[in-house]
């Protein structure tokens, strides 16, 4: 719990980033203007899989008012037999993404760009552009993709000597499942699928780039990381990083799926072929068929157990979506679908599969949902079968602190059953349910719970004292998720001053040290432990100059409300120097006072959340509402409650949305056919109910605060929490996401 | 780029002549919830943009005495929910204008765009085909009548002559006992398009339905009058055998198509059981008048 004697860790203070975006002045990526700016525009493949036999851009740059047209041309060239990583990312496959280069593995693939004075000449002018392809049967599903006689993406891809669309394998091990099986009483087995989804981010993908003649990039773009972003465009162009300002915009959304760059170095070599800025920004149409999504998934989970409910083997058979390019995140369902259960006999097995959709991008702890809605949805069933309760199943095989992992770490201080007891115990879970309020009307209760990793990771912040005496902060995150107002308030309460005087900014790729990724539920953890060292640093240094000043040894200072004190023998003797007063003499006193830390930082225990779901099924039309959600998650330390639930709620809302209605849908010829916030059904607010999040906050030993990092765990278990509450109503499982009301309704007619 | 010329008469007459000399070229804005998100998308290039909104004839409620009401074609949602009168009269026909978008769209959006927009699952359309109502069109050649159900052709397409505009719409005289009401399946609870509209228009005397019409939208290429079903329900008491042969020439009058928005099967499910649901929404209210 937060120690009551904190002043601001803990507190809800007003978010430094609002008054901007409630008045409109913040500035989004789509909002940066420059001198002699021009627009670009991407030419996209028409086709879902087609070879490039060649392309001929001579007309477009023949239109008046254009400027620049790339292709892949244009760009460092990545042979296929060399792999280039930038930590999860291989540069064979982002290269490919940007612009197709062989082949384009899409509808919707970007082919070429054009830079000209107006976003209509560009368009023109992709119209202008005559791309001779040679088209090519395409595959949509994985069912499909994996077929024997499937059309194959790519001829360098080999699955057991064979071409074939599954491009890569991950599997972990423990104990013998076939001896495991044979000791179980019971064994349930079931093959469950999920649609792709999309991160849904309501700011669309857009930059600003200036390549100056002297060679040097600026970059004005959203992301969730400037350092990505001049990592990949320095990659991608051949520009050095030292040449490479990229600027971080405020973000309208990210959800994992900004970890990457699809614009950037695109106009990054307009730009240089111009001599002028370009500006890119995309329509809702190509972020809906082009970004993200997070894949589609084909998975059986095997699960065996005695009488009692102790298990005893688990095998899961994970087959998740690439996209057109290899990459899907099998480490999501294989590694955590059972790791928070201690389970001795576990296979999990994942397969990478291409086909003939946009390359999937991070969303929100990729892959777990997918794999928690397999393993929680065949846990409550056993736990139906054997007439247990499903929470007091999980909690009778949960992993301690001291497990070894299925994925190889050894458990911290993991709390997997106080946050299921957080369930357990809570009001929601022991309310009566009217399972039959009107006729035709039919509700349930599920539970479920979910686990991720979380992470650590690189981290630099600079903490500088203002000549008045005030604080600025600048880390090299990108905020997306309050990360400034958490800064903020470890800040206010470490160097002791009123939370006001505090002012978090985000640095720029020139102006702070590398930060990685604002991803993996990461950032609070990673930038608190950091702010918390300089914030050490210049206290330190504050003493130092008071005790200059008083002239006596610096451990005979102490730092208490903003404000150095003599201590110990010197106590009294001289009249405290304020924050203030100390600042107004650095410079005779040594010079200005600062400090900066990086790191690598380490101790990210894993995140864990269990949930708790009422649903109501309007049994005639298939409909599905969601009545009451309880979510309860360890987060550690919640430095900002407000920001805490935030994450909570919205993760939430977001699984509802994929357990419900979302989904992409394609036409015959593999076009995305709902390309727009109208058919790619989101959840507006009234389809949810105010959300309940319940913050277990144990801390985590390994970090100054005690925080575990909150944003992902929330988004694994609505899934299989909302499948087993409408198992609850209606008495029939659902194997298969969204449970939209065709389905629903086709289930319930069918025998 | 091309200009777009704006032109906002003051008079039908005006209108009609500017918008036939355009000869195709033209577009009408009524609210422009559909014209201006079709320019957006590129599918529209209108070289002159004619508003209406400044005709006195398009923006007027006439309350003709005996629950008959005319109301203008560019009448917004929002305006129309505020007339005392015409509520009580219609509620269905004004719950489903209601239904069109959210609050912002409510401010602009209007029938006779909603019609004219001509998509099979315009939430207006049903109701208003229910309710019997007669839409009042100006052209060059001067002004006709017809019932609503007559002016869509197909999605996107009317059966308007070129030049013509639609003035308003005048909705009959009610009887005591009648009522109407209207109901959609969407899958979210708003901002969503009708998997399936449905609108009734009942007149019951001691419980005897006497008169009944009723609209079925989204589940066929424009929207239906539905005479089987209003046949099934005259002269009965709603028995549930009356109701649910309604239900069935519902069910029968479909000619969905598998798309996004819906699945045959689903379609035509859906009709059948949002009959029975929106009957019973008209037949309590009409028991009210
Ligand atoms: C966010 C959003 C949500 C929406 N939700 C819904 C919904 O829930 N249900 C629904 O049915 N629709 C919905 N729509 C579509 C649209 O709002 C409705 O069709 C609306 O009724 C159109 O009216 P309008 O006055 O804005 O039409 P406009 O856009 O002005 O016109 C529509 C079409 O009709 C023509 N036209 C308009 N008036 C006349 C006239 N008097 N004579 C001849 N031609 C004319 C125009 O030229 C144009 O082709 C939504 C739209 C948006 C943007």
């Amino acid at each position: 719990m937060n120690d009551m004697s904190n002043k601001w860790i803990g507190a809800r203070t007003i978010r430094p980033d609002g008054a901007d975006k409630v008045t409109g002045r913040a500035t989004y990526s789509a909002d940066n203007t420059m001198p002699g700016m021009i627009w670009g525009k991407v030419l996209r493949s028409p086709h879902a899989h087609a070879v490039i036999r060649s392309i001929d851009t001579s007309k477009a740059e023949a239109l008046p008012g254009v400027k620049a047209v790339v292709t892949a041309k244009d760009f460092v060239d990545f042979p296929i037999d060399k792999s280039v990583m930038l930590g999860i990312q291989d540069m064979r496959w982002m290269a490919r993404n940007i612009l197709a280069k062989e082949k384009a593995l899409f509808h919707g693939h970007p082919v070429a760009a054009v830079a000209a004075i107006s976003e209509e000449v560009a368009a023109e002018a992709c119209k202008l552009i005559e791309v001779d392809y040679e088209v090519l049967p395409h595959v949509i599903e994985i069912e499909d993709a994996i077929k024997p006689d499937a059309p194959i993406l790519h001829d360098w891809v080999r699955h057991e000597g064979k071409p074939s669309n599954i491009a890569g394998t991950m599997v972990l091990k423990a104990g013998d499942i076939e001896k495991g099986f044979a000791e179980a009483d019971i064994v349930v087995e079931r093959t469950f699928t999920t649609r792709p989804v999309h991160q849904g981010y309501i700011e669309p993908h857009a930059c600003t780039v200036s390549h100056a003649a002297d060679g040097r990039v600026t970059i004005w773009s959203s992301s969730q990381g400037q350092f990505m972003v001049r990592a990949m465009t320095s990659l991608l162009t051949g520009i050095p990083q030292s040449n490479i300002r990229a600027i971080p915009a405020e973000i309208g959304g990210g959800f994992g799926a900004k970890t990457i760059v699809y614009l950037e170095p695109v106009a990054v070599m307009l730009s240089k072929k111009s001599g002028r800025p370009v500006k890119i920004v995309m329509t809702r149409d190509e972020v809906q068929r082009a970004t993200g999504p997070a894949p589609g998934s084909l998975m059986t989970v095997k699960i065996g157990a005695k009488k009692d409910g102790t298990l005893v083997a688990a095998q899961g058979t994970f087959y998740l979506q690439a996209g057109g390019l290899p990459g899907s995140p099998l480490r999501g369902p294989v590694g955590c679908s059972f790791a928070a259960y201690a389970i001795p006999n576990v296979l999990s097995t994942g397969y990478d599969v291409v086909s003939n959709r946009s390359k999937v991008a991070a969303y929100r702890a990729p892959g777990a949902p997918h794999g928690a809605f397999a393993t929680e949805s065949v846990l409550d069933e056993i736990a139906e079968k054997l007439g247990l309760d499903p929470l007091d199943m999980r909690v009778r095989n949960s992993a301690k602190p001291g497990d070894k992992a299925i994925y190889g770490a050894t458990f911290g201080d993991v709390t997997f059953v106080e946050t299921m007891d957080a369930i357990r115990k809570h009001p929601h879970y022991k309310a009566p349910l009217d399972k039959n309020p009107r006729p035709g009307v039919k509700r349930g209760r599920g539970v479920a719970s979910g686990f991720w990793y979380n992470a650590g990771g690189e981290s630099s912040v600079q903490v500088n004292i203002t000549e008045d005496g005030n604080v600025v902060v600048t880390t090299g995150h990108p905020d997306v998720g309050g990360s400034r107002a958490s800064i903020a308030n470890v800040v206010a309460e470490l160097m002791g001053i009123d939370h006001s005087r505090v002012n978090v900014i985000i640095g720029d790729t020139q102006t702070i040290g590398f930060s990685n990724l604002t991803g993996g539920s990461r950032v609070t953890f990673a930038s608190a432990m950091v702010a918390t060292a300089s914030c050490e640093k210049v206290v330190g240094q504050l003493k130092e100059r008071a005790a200059k000043i008083w002239k006596i040894d610096a451990e005979a200072v102490k730092w208490e409300d903003g404000m150095a004190l003599p201590a110990g023998d010197n106590a009294g003797k001289f009249p405290p120097l304020s924050l203030k007063e100390l600042a107004a003499k650095a410079n005779e006193m040594g010079g200005p006072i600062g400090a900066q830390v990086q790191l690598n930082t380490t101790g990210a225990d894993p995140g864990y959340a269990t949930h708790c779901v009422d649903v109501e099924v309007d049994v005639d039309l298939g409909i599905i509402r969601v009545l009451r959600y309880t979510a309860a998650q360890d987060v550690g330390r919640a430095l900002h409650p407000s920001y805490v639930e935030g994450q909570i709620q919205g993760g939430v809302v977001q699984g509802i949305g994929w357990a419900l209605s979302e989904e992409y849908l394609y036409d015959k010829q593999g076009r995305v056919d709902n390309a727009s916030f109208l058919d790619y059904r989101m959840p507006v607010c009234s389809d949810v109910p105010m959300i309940e999040a319940v913050v277990v906050e144990i801390p985590n030993s390994k970090h100054p605060q005690g925080v575990r990092g909150v944003g992902e765990a929330p988004i694994v278990p609505p899934l299989a929490a909302i499948a087993n509450a409408v198992h609850d109503a209606l008495g029939k499982r659902f194997y298969a996401l969204p449970m939209s009301p065709p389905k629903v309704t086709a289930r319930m007619d069918e025998a | 780029m091309t200009d777009i010329r704006y032109l906002a008469p003051n008079t039908l007459d005006e209108a009609v002549s500017a918008f036939a000399a355009a000869s195709g070229a033209a577009s009408i804005l009524a609210g422009g919830t559909d014209l201006l998100v079709q320019m957006r998308a590129g599918v529209r290039k209108p070289g002159t943009i004619i508003d209406i909104k400044k005709i006195p004839a398009l923006t007027a409620i006439e309350d003709l005495g005996g629950g008959a009401f005319r109301i203008g074609a560019a009448v917004s949602g929002a305006v129309l929910a505020e007339h005392m009168g015409f509520a009580k009269a219609w509620p269905g026909v004004l719950e489903a204008i209601n239904l069109i978008g959210s609050k912002q769209v409510q401010g602009r959006a209007s029938p006779g765009g909603n019609l004219c927009n001509s998509s099979p699952a315009g939430d207006s359309v049903p109701a208003m085909v229910a309710a019997g109502a007669v839409v009042t069109i100006q052209g060059p050649n001067g002004k006709r009548e017809v019932p609503v159900e007559a002016v869509p052709a197909g999605p996107g397409r009317t059966t308007l002559a070129p030049g013509e505009i639609v003035v308003s719409f005048t909705f009959p005289v009610r009887p005591k006992g009648a009522s109407d009401a209207y109901l959609r399946m969407i899958p979210r609870t708003e901002m969503d398009i009708a998997v399936v509209g449905l609108g009734v228009n009942l007149t019951m005397e001691g419980g005897v339905v006497k008169a009944a019409r009723v609209g079925l939208g989204a589940v066929a290429p424009t929207v239906l009058l539905v005479e089987g079903a209003a046949k099934a329900l005259i002269g009965s008491r709603l028995e549930d055998a009356a109701v649910e042969a309604a239900a069935a020439a519902c069910r029968a009058a479909c000619k969905p198509i598998d798309d996004k928005r819906g699945t045959i099967a689903y379609r035509t499910k859906v009709a059948g059981v949002l009959l029975k649901r929106v009957v019973a929404i008209a037949a309590a209210r009409a028991g009210g008048n």
